[in-house]
């Protein structure tokens, strides 16, 4: 690990200004940071510890929503009473990934910066946009099983790993944020992740400094949950292909798929299908899907995701 | 570091020192250039760890993580080091009664927190029902993954106990049951190269007066 020096922000604005010191970084739950530190992946020179923010609480909105707190761990998130009978999605979703060893330290703001799995993005010795802007893409003619088949770019084929994310996106959370001079505002999930683009290592919207203080959920949609989630073995191992899908007693409903894209990939256009089934969904929903040789196979496979999550949703 | 090579002068450091100006002399500039503008370590920062009961004041480079300092600082080698990437479990720790991966984790996140290693679960007079099942039940076979895997198995029991859901559960709401293909998925972050699993399993399932 490259040197860092260490601070405890006492409160929220003041951790956004310490955060636009150059090379300084955020440390909530550090399951992510402090793993892409040891290899060198990411090196920053400061890091601002905001455990003691007071932002670990689930509380209700005034609009009948949820307010969840930044630094709410993943397991307290999916454990929560209202979460598991309003938001079962989001539940489902969190449990299906990582190990309850991790569940218990990562937070909600840190998942949802959560950085691409890419090989090429680990190992400093192929060129990689996102790490080394302007370097290339060895992922690109590489080895590209587990990466993105829509959305990508000719600089960046990476996915967006959480499972997380993609519940957040079906739910259509709101990210909240406090920037270093004390303006709040309030991201839409659909508006907060970017795809590559030229730009591969801008990730999200958010500005230099600016602090993830909650997301918050919309009144509750009602309708069956479900996360259908595929992958190389039964536990512990990041998705091909996931699908978080909301479906109504009439056949409507709402579907976000994880393990495709930069981001957690909806269409809202492709919804209006979902009475007629997956095949017609994920026509509109993968329309303009880019696969490599190695993961052409995941197009097929979200369709019959979807398939398994619809079919799992009618018998719910 | 570097503080203490300047000013310790002993044979040793003699021949290191000039050994070191050797390799400087013949080495491109670049590589001197970037050996001068290297940042010095930062500075060591205080912090309170109570582990196994007892507290701890410590003074560390921020870089040191739980794992390192369990094992580097405190002798307390129980917790191992597998992966060091939060991949295999080995060094699962409880803190605050919560189980994590100490090798992801930063000393100076647990200012003030209490931290259980495999050393105070039990003693070897006095084991832990979880550690008396696994001898019973053969849960180990080189042992390296086993503290980790015990200090999890005992935190799966309570996290089971408390209601926090998983993967297997057909429905979110209802309480979570001990069964065999309930801990397996609570496991499965703990890695056993071995492949005592089906022992493991054994061992917990006897613990929490179940099936597995």
């Amino acid at each position: 690990m490259k040197p860092f020096t260490y601070e405890r922000a006492r409160d929220a604005v003041a951790a956004a200004r310490a955060a636009t010191r150059p090379g300084a970084k955020f440390l909530a739950g550090g399951t992510n940071l402090l793993d892409l530190m040891k290899i060198e992946v990411e090196t920053p020179t400061h890091l601002i510890d905001v455990q003691d923010l007071k932002l670990d609480r689930i509380e209700k909105t005034r609009e009948g929503g949820l307010r969840i707190g930044a630094f709410v761990t993943n397991t307290a998130l999916a454990a929560d009473e209202r979460v598991r009978r309003d938001y079962g999605v989001l539940s489902r979703a969190i449990v299906a990934g990582a190990s309850g060893q991790l569940r218990n330290k990562a937070t909600t703001a840190g998942n949802l910066l959560q950085r691409t799995r890419c090989p090429y993005f680990y190992d400093t010795n192929m060129a990689c946009n996102k790490r080394k802007p302007g370097s290339g893409c060895s992922a690109i003619g590489g080895y590209s099983r587990q990466l993105a088949v829509v959305g990508s770019s000719d600089h960046c084929i990476a996915t967006n790993p959480s499972d997380m994310n993609v519940a957040m996106r079906v739910l259509d959370a709101v990210v909240e944020t406090v920037n270093p001079e004390g303006r709040t505002r309030a991201i839409p999930i659909a508006a907060f992740h970017r795809l590559p683009g030229n730009t591969p290592h801008i990730e999200t919207t958010l500005e230099p400094g600016e602090l993830i203080t909650a997301v918050t959920l919309p009144r509750p949609v009602g309708g069956t949950h479900v996360y259908e989630k595929v992958r190389d073995r039964a536990s512990y191992a990041f998705a091909l292909v996931s699908v978080a899908a909301v479906v109504q007693k009439d056949g409507s409903g709402r579907v976000a798929v994880g393990g495709v894209a930069h981001k957690p990939w909806r269409v809202e256009a492709a919804e209006a299908a979902m009475p007629n089934g997956a095949k017609a969904v994920t026509a509109t929903l993968l329309a303009d899907a880019r696969p490599t040789r190695d993961n052409e196979f995941k197009v097929p496979l979200v369709e019959r995701t979807l398939a398994a999550a619809i079919s799992q949703a009618r018998t719910a | 570091m570097a503080d203490s090579i300047e000013f310790t002068v002993s044979r040793r450091g003699m021949i290191v020192g000039g050994a070191a100006t050797a390799m400087a002399a013949s080495a491109p500039a670049e590589a001197q250039t970037r050996k001068s503008t290297m940042p010095a370590d930062p500075p060591a920062m205080p912090v309170t760890l109570k582990v196994n009961g007892k507290a701890h004041a410590l003074s560390l480079d921020p870089r040191t993580t739980l794992l390192d300092t369990l094992r580097e600082h405190l002798h307390l080698t129980g917790t191992k080091k597998g992966c060091d990437h939060g991949q295999c479990g080995a060094c699962t720790v409880l803190v605050n009664g919560q189980r994590i991966n100490s090798c992801l984790s930063l000393a100076l996140q647990h200012d003030g927190d209490s931290i259980t290693t495999i050393e105070g679960l039990g003693t070897p007079d006095k084991l832990h029902p979880m550690q008396a099942a696994f001898v019973r039940h053969d849960g180990y076979q080189c042992g390296y993954c086993t503290p980790g895997q015990i200090c999890s198995a005992v935190a799966v029991l309570d996290e089971i106990k408390r209601g926090v859901p998983s993967h297997v559960q057909a429905d979110l709401n209802a309480r979570p049951q001990a069964s065999g293909i309930e801990m397996r998925e609570r496991m499965s972050g703990n890695i056993c190269r071995c492949g005592a699993y089906s022992n493991i399993a054994d061992a917990m399932a006897e613990v929490a007066g179940a099936k597995a």
